[in-house]
């Protein structure tokens, strides 16, 4: 039997969500206090953004994506905070027992008063989709592709389509470009992107890349190689048209359709997931409902701006060290509910603690399509606490609404809050 | 000169030739692939039949029954994962009842022990995830799974670690009797042998009809399938049929040996024999199929969806044995689809000692009895795992975190007697990139392993083969210093 290493809390990952954890944890007074990274380098897959546009909220300039890890790991250094590269969790169980192994190490057991999820999440590959067509070489998912051309240094094709629009795709059609590739289409199932705007602008229309929404990949030729993809357009219940199809010749598909939590740890521990986000239910201060067990960052739920993962998980940072040093919230409780138009509410739950003034919290999601000039209202059972106007909500940015402290208040004795999309303000 | 040649590396050819092995060192397997286990029986329903099916007296039948009750100890000695989950054939009408109720006749006569008809309520007991009409079904407490590659390697390896020569990437384009040997061309030169096998898969009827003037007729019947993500807790423990149509036995829900769940196959008579697409309307058609069986299937958990090509003859029955109307010497296992897995250890044994027979070779001295597979460090206990990295550290370097296949493995595949020369011959063998990333995370690291065990340039490495490389250069050095 292998003797556990004791430790306060353990952070599993040490991409942005598990070095801000560790960060704003050991801030908080917790000294014992350990990061296992899978990866034989901290930074998750910041490592292969080398593109700008990283920092602009969290540290008001526009940093490449191994910068803005570097500033979290040299904080890290600084504090002294153990993180352990090469290592993978094989098992965490619901008494936040953690076993791990390493070449170096080989299987080690740890026993942790906190465990902080921060695997990350992983792209929708291509059987996903389940397009039809052959199974030939030159399919990569972006993220696949970005790690060969910015970390190998090696060129996955030279004539390219994209299908998805979501934010890795829209990088890797400049950076393919930049390279010397044609970039032929990008191809969207949907109506709009999924990616950020600004991607949509500089990735894309910069380079006169065709955009086309409500279109997809229907076929896929090549017997060794890719040689070409068939694409035609959908109508509005996503069926395709076939009579629109028409063929691409291409060496290579980049799938940039979606991301998906990596939570397979986190169901072992018997940790509750929400079909929704596909990442674990928690409270505001994103404990799971494990006891202990915390979650934060993409393998919560996917978000768009790793500024935001990086202010998410310092919040579970915080919480997990208030958990081991015995100040966890404890108080009524509500749920949180997904209401018309409104998808993936996080946290899922709001504790308001007893004779403690609440503090302003944040209500993440995102709509279930674009919506203009609408309203988002948030009700407390009946009452409504807000309405706002918003000029646009799409499903490619993640929406937030925050609960004013006397908002909260209004909340006290109620059961669940809801938020709704509507063409009418509500009062 | 060879003893044996056998044309075709799949299930059949390397049964065959690890059964050759026990006779000769002196033979080869040739293969148009550049991997062994490239048509059908890499993809296939990977069942072990019990055998109620075939028609009873066929071939089918016969080997079905026999191959079935060889592969628990089969797969033990060779370290293949195997399972005995039962099976059911459902009913869903007062008409299917007869079907259900004939095939359980037939499995007496066909030696199958065990079948019986149960009701709805006992079926739905057994799987409560059946759709709620079924009437009742047969059930088959002898119906197996395999995972039939990795049966391939195993038999492959046993051969080749007895000196069989592999030939890969190598086609047969004619085979001929000069009056003393035959003579097997290829693209890559000849090769003489004083007897041949036949176990070419879809070009099967194509070298029977060039050697023997009773001709066969070859039908490429492809299936498709949709694999579903393994599950916390398995969807289906058993292998649940439909009642069998002439065409085949219809669409399936199984589990796997691995614990993902397969539907399908289709069958679609095709031209081309080797056109493994996959298409929209195959594919909604399994669906559509499976539905019927487990109502609340959904494509959410699909993790990816492939195509094999069996090999249907008109006559419908396997033609094992000594090629009719051809010169002496040249022997065949064709038409082989299902049950044909189920029955490759019977016909390897048979088909092998039949043409040892004739050469009169007798059982060698120096013949070396395969060593087990070493056991997957997913399937390992945590002690198990321990001892594991203790032998060997790369144990301890997890390279594709789906399927927990760590380096060790990964080498371990590419330095097998056979071993793996592309990614999708590392996946094969490993599981390295079978889960339900599909490779997005491992396929770079399985890379730079084969580069470096094969010594070859990372440019040069392929998923599957042929042409299908990988990547097409490198970056531009004037972008590398911008970058």
């Amino acid at each position: 039997m292998i003797k556990p290493i004791q430790v306060d809390i353990l952070i599993i990952g040490a991409g942005p969500a598990g070095l801000a954890a560790a960060l704003s944890a050991k801030r908080s007074g917790i000294t014992n206090l350990i990061v296992l990274e899978r990866e034989d380098q901290p930074g998750g897959i910041l490592q292969q953004c080398i593109h700008t546009g990283f920092g602009l909220h969290r540290f008001q300039t526009e940093l490449t994506g191994p910068e803005y890890a570097q500033r979290d790991i040299m904080a890290a250094k600084e504090l002294n905070i153990d993180i352990r590269t090469g290592v993978t969790v094989l098992e965490v169980s619901v008494d936040k027992m953690v076993t791990a192994i390493s070449r170096e190490n080989g299987i080690q057991v740890f026993s942790a008063k906190a465990v902080i999820l921060a695997m990350g999440c992983r792209e929708r590959p291509r059987g996903a989709l389940a397009i039809p067509g052959t199974r030939c070489a030159g399919i990569f998912s972006a993220g696949t592709a970005q790690k060969f051309v910015n970390i190998e240094g090696y060129m996955p094709g030279n004539r390219i389509v994209i299908l998805g629009s979501g934010d890795i795709g829209l990088i890797m059609a400049r950076r393919m470009t930049l390279q010397g590739a044609q970039v032929l289409a990008c191809v969207e199932l949907m109506p709009y992107s999924s990616g950020l705007n600004r991607n949509i602008v500089q990735c894309l229309e910069d380079y006169d890349i065709p955009l086309y929404l409500s279109h997809t990949v229907i076929d896929i030729k090549g017997k060794d190689r890719l040689t070409g993809v068939t694409i035609a357009q959908v109508d509005e219940q996503r069926q395709v048209m076939p009579e629109t199809a028409f063929d691409i010749d291409c060496d290579t598909l980049l799938l940039s359709v979606g991301l998906i939590p990596e939570n397979e740890l986190s169901i072992g521990a018997g940790v509750e997931l929400s079909a929704t986000t596909s990442g674990p239910i928690v409270d505001n201060t994103l404990q799971t409902n494990i006891e202990g067990i915390f979650a934060c960052g993409n393998v919560l739920h996917v978000h768009d701006l790793v500024d935001f993962v990086s202010n998410e998980s310092q919040l579970a940072g915080e919480a997990a060290a208030r958990y081991v040093q015995g100040m966890q919230k404890t108080g009524e409780r509500l749920t949180v509910t997904d209401g018309q138009g409104v998808r993936g509410c996080v946290p899922q739950t709001i504790i308001l603690e007893e004779n403690v003034e609440s503090q302003p919290l944040d209500i993440m999601f995102r709509p279930d399509r674009v919506y203009q000039n609408q309203y988002v209202t948030v009700r407390a059972d009946d009452v409504v606490l807000s309405s706002q106007r918003k000029f646009i909500l799409t499903p490619g940015e993640m929406a937030v609404i925050t609960l004013s402290k006397g908002m909260l208040e209004q909340c006290r004795g109620k059961k669940s809050i809801t938020l709704e999309i509507s063409p009418d303000k509500k009062s | 000169m060879y003893d044996i040649v056998i044309i075709g590396a799949g299930v059949i050819g390397c049964a065959v030739a690890a059964r050759v092995a026990e006779y000769t060192s002196n033979f080869a397997v040739i293969d148009r692939a550049q991997d062994i286990s490239a048509g059908a029986s890499k993809a296939n329903s990977g069942i072990v039949h019990a055998g109620y099916d075939a028609e009873p007296g066929s071939e089918k039948a016969r080997l079905n029954v026999k191959g079935a009750k060889m592969y628990p100890a089969l797969c033990e000695k060779l370290g293949v994962p195997y399972g005995n989950p039962g099976a059911l054939v459902l009913a869903f009408s007062e008409e299917e009842r007869k079907s259900v109720e004939r095939l359980e006749q037939q499995s007496k006569l066909n030696d199958v022990p065990g079948c019986r008809v149960i009701e709805r309520d006992e079926a739905l007991r057994m799987e409560p995830r059946l759709n709620p009409e079924v009437l009742c079904a047969l059930y088959v407490p002898a119906s197996g799974l395999v995972s039939p590659y990795e049966l391939t390697f195993a038999f492959a390896d046993s051969a080749a670690e007895n000196g069989a020569d592999f030939i890969l990437n190598t086609n047969v384009e004619k085979l001929s009797h000069n009056g003393e040997y035959w003579v097997v061309s290829t693209n890559k030169g000849t090769y003489e042998a004083k007897a041949v096998i036949n176990c070419s898969g879809i070009g099967g009827g194509v070298l029977h009809n060039m050697i023997s003037d009773r001709k066969v007729q070859i039908t490429a019947r492809r299936g498709q399938y949709y694999l579903l993500d393994h599950m916390q807790v398995p969807e289906f423990n058993m292998t649940i049929f439909q009642v069998p149509t002439p065409m085949g036995k219809g669409v399936l829900v199984s589990p796997t040996t691995h614990g993902n769940i397969l539907l399908g196959p289709t069958a679609e008579d095709i031209d081309d024999g080797f056109d493994t697409m996959t298409t929209r309307d195959g594919l909604s058609d399994i669906m559509i199929k499976a539905r019927k069986t487990w109502p609340g299937c959904s494509l959410r958990n699909v993790i990816t969806t492939f195509s094999g090509v069996r090999a249907h003859e008109k006559g419908g029955d396997f033609v094992i044995g000594a090629v009719e109307g051809a010169p002496e010497g040249a022997f065949e296992a064709i038409g082989i689809e299902s049950p044909g897995l189920s029955a490759a250890p019977a016909i390897g044994e048979e088909l092998g000692d039949w043409v040892a027979y004739y050469l009169n070779l007798p059982k060698r001295g120096d013949y070396r009895a395969p060593t087990p597979l070493p056991k997957p460090f997913n399937r390992m206990s945590m002690s198990e795992r321990e001892a594991a990295y203790m032998e060997n550290p790369e144990y301890g370097k997890i390279v594709c975190r789906c399927e927990q296949v760590t380096e060790a493995e990964i080498r371990f595949s590419i330095r097998r007697p056979v071993g793996a020369k592309s990614v999708d011959g590392v996946k094969h063998r490993t599981r390295a990139g079978m889960g339900r990333c599909q490779g997005g995370f491992c396929s770079t690291r399985v890379m730079q392993i084969l580069q470096e065990e094969l010594h070859q340039d990372l440019l040069d490495i392929t998923k599957m083969g042929g042409d299908s490389r990988i990547l097409t250069g490198k970056l531009k050095q004037e972008d590398q210093q911008d970058d």
